[in-house]
């Protein structure tokens, strides 16, 4: 391997990159943007839900259920209603996402000794946020009744009771339980993904596309020259835009970042050695642009960002999708982001994913060094 | 290096794509400092002969041997020794004239001593020397073409290929790319050169005429002219035209007859003996002939009347 060739072939690269209106965008406006979008538009903490109530009783006991409901964080009183329809209404016109009636018998009932019923409406579109919905109205609820249950006890002279078990709750690593933490870590490896992959599988095929391979194999210039030479800028972009991430999410978003450095280095060096290999494969692969770019959205974009557990946790995917992510690279990349980030691991507690990116690595490397020939056969 | 033998020998050589066979069993030698035409028709296998040549394809059968190297199993040390040039416009048009020189000089390992020396050269010789931070894709096709044959010689090749240089190039940049290619040849330089213009094939020292993947033809363009077609050439301008060609085509005795431009050009075993016959003959059929005489075959009545005969035997033999 020459140098001087390697060189020439990155010059040349890196100033095609710099003349193509295309590619510049995506080098320049990509990290940010992807990071305000998923650090602000991606929020999947669902708090304050709009809720609606329709209070049929209007007793002191079921303005104090209402207040449990009000001083929960994860609802917001937005409006109260004197009829059922005026009720469906607010649900139909998406007013709220959670309706309570309180029957007409509430503290009769209560003071009887229940059972009481609650109606809770649920507009269940999202069905997500429907679940939380539900299971936050009934801790609410449940709360409430226990009160109820304390103070009756009291009344009839049992004091000092209290309920028997209780949760001491602390919460580790995302102490503040934001998405926003979660996810804007795992942004690092779309950028790398997108830079590492998209854009370098475009570039070997351009050449077969504008017929400019054909006088680039006729003159000495080894494969591993042109490999070498055609990946280089790439990785130095990518180097620069996964590094200002980074300083998005710790300075911007105020990511805890609790690891090592060198950790984060040393793993960000194997995933992009992973990305870029197959970038430049598919590139040398498919000979058409168009072709190229599909393959590597296919390959490299959608499951970076479906399977990798960047935004869909992988423990929650069904068993057959979840033994599939062990064949994405980025999988093994965002458990070390989050964990290197958030949970301040160390090299040592991220062996098993750092081996997998190595094997990548070899895998992808090996494949990608061995692809070009240099014939028109 | 072997410099003693000849700069392109080609044995035997056979391309098959599937089951088109592109080459067929074609050998011919080009010497060293010459000038060698590959002259024929689009699809004729001019292209892939020269790509073979140039390690670019490997042949299906036979061999070949440029600079004393074979091309197939030492292609690497084949694009050491030569320079080559494509039939469609392969440099990068997003670059600056000089970013391509400076590019494929890196490519072929000019060293840092006589890099600037190089491009320099070769800026001159394609005459963008005002022009070289032009985006090259914005220059005339003609100025593309010399910045492509620039590209090709900054290492100092032995042998240059080029395939259809100047396809779609005017005819006086055509003629300056030509005094370019003797030029070369002059310094020493092997010119293996594809072309299917007629006139072009003059300029070179030698020539090959291939036809349907077979060379049919071999020598200086003087010998093909001499030897090559069986009998003399008449020219006949006649009205109208299409009815004689009709009438002279059913005439027993006569080779050859085929349209150039206004005039039919008749191919005759004896000239002096076919004239006063072909007068009578047309003078009886009402068509009015303005001039009939005797001419020397140009290099296209040549290959018509070579690429006929060859399909002729082609046809006998299926």
């Amino acid at each position: 391997m020459r140098a001087y060739r390697v060189v020439a072939m990155a010059r040349k690269e890196f100033v095609q990159i710099l003349r193509d209106a295309r590619s510049l965008a995506i080098v320049v406006l990509m990290p940010p943007v992807l990071m305000l979008l998923f650090g602000y538009g991606v929020n999947l903490d669902t708090s304050a839900l709009p809720l609606y109530v329709f209070d049929r009783e209007g007793s002191q006991q079921s303005q104090d259920l209402l207040k449990h409901f009000q001083s929960s964080r994860y609802f917001d009183l937005v409006g109260t209603v004197d009829n059922y329809p005026a009720l469906l209404r607010a649900i139909d016109e998406g007013r709220c996402r959670i309706a309570i009636v309180i029957p007409p018998d509430f503290s009769k009932k209560l003071n009887a000794g229940g059972p009481v019923g609650v109606q809770a409406l649920v507009d269940a579109i999202d069905d997500n946020t429907a679940n939380l919905a539900f299971s936050y109205s009934e801790s609410v609820v449940r709360g409430f009744s226990a009160g109820v249950q304390l103070d009756w006890a009291h009344r009839q002279g049992l004091a000092g009771l209290q309920y028997p078990l209780n949760v001491q709750s602390r919460v580790w690593f995302n102490e503040e339980l934001q998405s926003r933490a979660f996810i804007v870590p795992g942004v690092i490896a779309l950028v790398m993904t997108v830079i590492g992959t998209f854009l370098t599988s475009l570039t070997v095929a351009r050449e077969w596309e504008r017929g400019t391979m054909e006088q680039l194999i006729s003159t000495p210039v080894q494969p591993s020259e042109i490999m070498i030479g055609k990946v280089a800028p790439y990785f130095l972009i990518s180097v620069i835009d996964s590094t200002l991430c980074a300083a998005i999410a710790i300075w911007g978003f105020r990511v805890p970042f609790r690891g090592n450095w060198g950790t984060l280095l040393i793993s960000s060096a194997l995933f992009l050695v992973v990305v870029l290999a197959m970038g430049y494969l598919i590139s040398v692969v498919a000979k058409t642009q168009l072709t190229a770019s599909h393959i590597s959205l296919l390959t490299g974009f959608l499951p970076t960002f479906l399977l990798s557990g960047f935004i869909y946790p992988i423990d929650q995917m069904p068993v057959v999708l979840r033994a599939f992510t062990h064949i994405i690279p980025a999988r093994y990349y965002v458990s070390i982001l989050k964990g290197v980030f958030l949970r301040g691991s160390s090299i040592g507690l991220l062996r098993g994913d750092l081996l997998g990116l190595v094997g990548f690595a070899m895998v992808v490397g090996t494949l990608a060094s061995r692809s070009l020939q240099k014939t028109l056969d | 290096m072997n410099n003693s033998g000849p700069a392109v020998v080609v044995e035997n050589l056979v391309k098959r794509f599937g089951t088109f066979v592109a080459v067929n069993h074609v050998s011919f030698e080009a010497r060293r400092g010459e000038i060698f035409g590959f002259l024929g028709p689009n699809g004729a296998g001019k292209s892939t002969t020269i790509r073979i040549l140039c390690g670019l394809l490997s042949p299906t059968e036979g061999g070949a041997r440029v600079s004393g190297f074979d091309v197939a199993t030492q292609p690497e040390a084949v694009r050491q020794t030569i320079g080559y040039m494509s039939q469609k416009f392969s440099l990068y048009n997003d670059l600056r004239v000089i970013e391509n020189l400076r590019f494929f000089a890196g490519m072929y390992s000019v060293s840092a001593r006589s890099l600037s020396e190089r491009i320099q050269w070769a800026l001159e010789m394609a005459g963008l020397s005002d022009h070289q931070r032009d985006i090259t894709g914005i220059l005339p096709g003609g100025w593309k073409q010399r910045l492509s044959l620039g590209c090709a010689l900054l290492h100092r090749p032995s042998i240059l290929f080029l395939d259809e240089p100047t396809a779609g190039v005017d005819p006086i940049t055509r003629r300056q790319f030509w005094d370019l290619i003797h030029q070369l040849a002059e310094g020493g330089t092997t010119v293996f050169v594809t072309t299917h213009y007629m006139d072009e094939a003059e300029y070179c020292h030698r020539l090959a005429l291939i036809n349907r993947g077979k060379i049919v033809a071999l020598g200086t363009p003087a010998e093909l002219k001499r030897g090559s077609m069986p009998g003399e050439l008449v020219l006949l301008e006649c009205e109208p035209l299409a009815a004689a060609l009709g009438l002279l085509r059913a005439t027993p005795g006569l080779l050859d007859a085929a349209v150039f431009g206004s005039v039919l050009h008749l191919n005759v075993p004896r000239a002096k003996e076919a004239i006063p016959l072909l007068r009578k003959l047309l003078l009886q059929s009402g068509i009015a002939v303005t001039r009939i005489e005797q001419i020397q075959p140009t290099l296209e009545d040549v290959f018509v009347s070579l690429a006929g005969t060859h399909a002729e035997a082609a046809k006998e033999e299926s």
